[in-house]
């Protein structure tokens, strides 16, 4: 490399944003160059691919830091790395003892970490921390590099296995916890805790009338107007009552206000307990004698438990209504006649059936609320995560217990 | 000492989390009336303790004893009892953040007692007065309190039933000086106006220094030693060195504070920079330094 034994002056100018002048580099002499300008993560520019690449510095030589201006991380960074890739032993001149100690760290550091455990100069503070540390990362390489796939696929399996038991065990706890008190509080029913039920009935109940009607109506007009569709084919246009009447009864009303009050009222359950979790609110609970389930569980089971069949009536009313409003203007059947078929020909066990699985639904979503809550660990994510969990496990598991509830009733012939 | 004066006995206490062992075949004594402080350094297993202590957590094995009585056998109904003996005060406050502060702090005389709601408010009233809130403050959300408030509410609710006993979790954590110092004033008063036995997890050594009887100091998943400030300074211990004697700034022997020094005092325009692999030389009168590679 001829040009590098040049005395010419080799500068690097970058564009910078900083008032401080652009970091640079420049050979005086044979030995010694000299560092000019703001070495910082501003004023730096692209000062790094540059020496990376040209500059060459070997051998013992001097660093001059008379003009330098600033110095820091990423700049003692660059430097060292450039020094390292040359093989470059420097000798620092001039230079504030502030900069100079940063050099020092940056070697100290890819010391460290180029042999963690050795460096028998290195502070012992520092090698206590440190060494943990190392060993730690030590031990996920070589769990991540020295397993073949198949190995990495199997403990996946095992590991969401043994979530999935872990959480059942804690559900079944969960459970048979919130069973105990339940019947403890039936011994002693002047224990209920009546404002918090009411409370929990106006917010999960009463506030949810508007969407609940809205989504049940909606679902009546469609239920409806599909069927019209077909039935009209075969000149059967009254069988739409019974359609919208058994559909929206049986399934469509008790369904989609569970599934409603799980997105409204089952998140809030979560993120309410999960936060109390976080700010040591259960704990205190815990701690000044007051049972959580008692005072957070049990009452939201019972408001659900009220509210939810009567807003499943609400949308049998609505999601007919909505029916009728289809049949009317579909199909030419009036008012007057669809209530008239309605009443001789839906079964008055359609509508104990719809508002007897809202009943479980209750329980369900406001369990699995509350459990989910319960299983938050100390922290904002957790809550997040708890929360959405709680959602769809509690939509799944509707879903789930009314199929099975189908089954059991065709089997039963109800 | 008979086993009367003891408010809580702990005998060959062992906490483990899968592999992890936080305390193995821990002792541990708290004497009737005293301030007893648990210190250690940060992952000693001293919130663990703490609840264990009152029942939040079940240790892995061995005993600990609560006003005499085995902690692991307790039936419900002395379970309830030992409950409402007790005042806690946690970390982060933990108010009920739905209620008021004067509903926070009328709340264990709601749910324990059969006084009626204007006596409960006017005894939360001089409870939180007691603990330096105004009475405006008692109709606040917690949320609206700040960090020096939020301490105080909570320590209020911990005394609303006159309790024997009080566990103080990091009562001055996240406080300014003036407000650290406050609440170790409170502290103080109230063990002098109850006389309660408090047993309180912190690292603030103003408050080791001016509240605790005794210290307890954990490390290597034990107590290390059980003794007063003014003893566990001259103690040889490292653990203990390190955490007390350092710390009060009469032993200023650690690298750190070396290096600053060093660097303070080096006015010159150019010193020794030595790689970290070869030992720290004086600095010679030569004005470079060699880097390392």
């Amino acid at each position: 490399m001829p040009w590098c034994a040049s005395t010419l002056m080799q500068v690097w100018c970058f564009a910078y944003a900083e008032a401080m002048n652009a970091a640079a580099l420049s050979q005086s002499n044979d030995h010694e160059w000299k560092l000019t300008g703001g070495w910082t993560v501003h004023s730096l520019g692209t000062l790094g691919q540059p020496l990376d690449v040209d500059a060459c510095a070997h051998g013992d030589i001097i660093l001059n830091g008379e003009k330098l201006e600033a110095l820091d991380s990423a700049g003692a960074w660059v430097l060292h790395v450039w020094l390292q890739r040359h093989g470059a032993a420097a000798t620092l001149q001039h230079w504030p003892p502030r900069m100079q100690a940063l050099m020092e760290q940056v070697g100290a550091y890819t010391q460290l970490k180029a042999e963690p455990k050795a460096g028998p100069n290195a502070e012992p503070q520092a090698q206590q921390n440190a060494e943990p540390n190392a060993k730690r990362s030590d031990n996920n390489v070589t769990v991540v590099l020295t397993q073949p796939p198949l190995v990495r696929l199997l403990a996946n399996i095992g590991r969401s296995a043994y979530a999935v038991g872990e959480q059942a065990l804690a559900l079944l706890t969960f459970t048979g916890q919130t069973a105990t008190t339940a019947l403890n509080l039936i011994r002693h029913p002047t224990r209920i805790r009546w404002r918090a039920v009411l409370h929990n009935i106006q917010i999960g109940g009463f506030e949810a009338l508007p969407i609940v009607g809205l989504t049940a109506f909606l679902l009546g007009v469609v239920v409806a107007y599909q069927g019209a569709d077909q039935l009209k084919n075969y000149g059967a246009n009254i069988f739409v009552v019974e359609l919208v009447g058994y559909s929206m009864l049986r399934e469509f009303a008790p369904l989609i206000t569970a599934i409603i009050v799980a997105g409204r009222s089952g998140s809030a359950f979560s993120a309410q307990i999960g936060t109390m979790v976080v700010t040591d609110e259960i704990d205190a609970l815990r701690t000044i004698d007051i049972d959580p389930t008692e005072l957070l569980v049990l009452p939201k089971i019972a408001g659900l438990l009220i509210a939810l069949p009567l807003l499943t009536v609400f949308a049998d009313i609505c999601g007919v209504f909505g029916g009728m409003v289809m049949a009317r203007s579909q199909l030419g059947i009036g008012f007057y006649e669809f209530l008239d078929r309605f009443g001789r020909e839906v079964d008055g066990s359609a509508f104990l059936v719809g508002v007897g699985k809202s009943l479980v639904f209750a329980v369900i979503i406001a369990g699995v609320g509350c459990f989910q809550g319960f299983r938050t660990v100390d922290s904002a994510d957790s809550v997040g995560r708890q929360t959405t969990t709680s959602v769809v496990q509690s939509i799944f598991l509707v879903i789930v217990v009314d199929a099975l509830f189908s089954v059991v009733f065709n089997i039963l012939n109800i | 000492m008979t086993n009367q004066d003891l408010v809580i006995e702990m005998r060959g206490v062992s906490t483990h989390f899968g592999k992890r062992a936080v305390h193995t075949d821990l002792d541990l004594e708290v004497r009737r009336g005293e301030i007893l402080a648990i210190a250690g350094g940060s992952g000693s297993g001293k919130s663990v303790l703490l609840r264990e202590m009152i029942l939040l957590q079940k240790p892995s094995a061995g005993l600990i004893k609560i006003f005499g009585d085995d902690i692991a056998s307790l039936d419900e109904a002395a379970t309830h009892h030992l409950r409402q003996r007790w005042g806690v005060m946690f970390q982060k406050g933990g108010l009920f953040s739905a209620l008021t502060v004067r509903e926070n702090v009328g709340l264990p005389l709601r749910e324990h007692t059969a006084l009626d709601d204007k006596m409960i408010d006017a005894i939360a009233d001089w409870k939180l007065s007691l603990t330096g809130l105004e009475p405006d403050d008692g109709v606040k959300l917690p949320s609206a309190l700040s960090g020096g408030m939020v301490k105080r509410a909570a320590l209020a609710r911990a005394l609303s039933l006159d309790p024997e006993l009080l566990f103080l979790d990091e009562p001055t954590s996240g406080l300014d000086p003036a407000s650290a110092r406050g609440v170790t004033e409170l502290i103080l008063k109230t063990h002098a106006l109850y006389g309660l036995t408090i047993v309180m997890v912190t690292h603030d050594l103003d408050l080791l220094w001016r509240a605790s009887d005794r210290v307890a100091v954990l490390g290597e998943g034990r107590v290390l030693m059980t003794a007063p400030m003014a003893e566990l300074q001259h103690n040889d211990n490292p653990i203990v060195q390190e955490y007390f004697v350092d710390a009060r700034g009469d032993g200023r022997t650690d690298a750190r504070s070396d290096a600053h020094i060093q660097a303070r005092g080096q006015t010159a325009a150019t010193s020794p920079l030595s790689a970290p692999s070869s030992a720290p030389s004086p600095a010679p009168a030569t004005t470079a330094a060699p880097y390392g590679r």
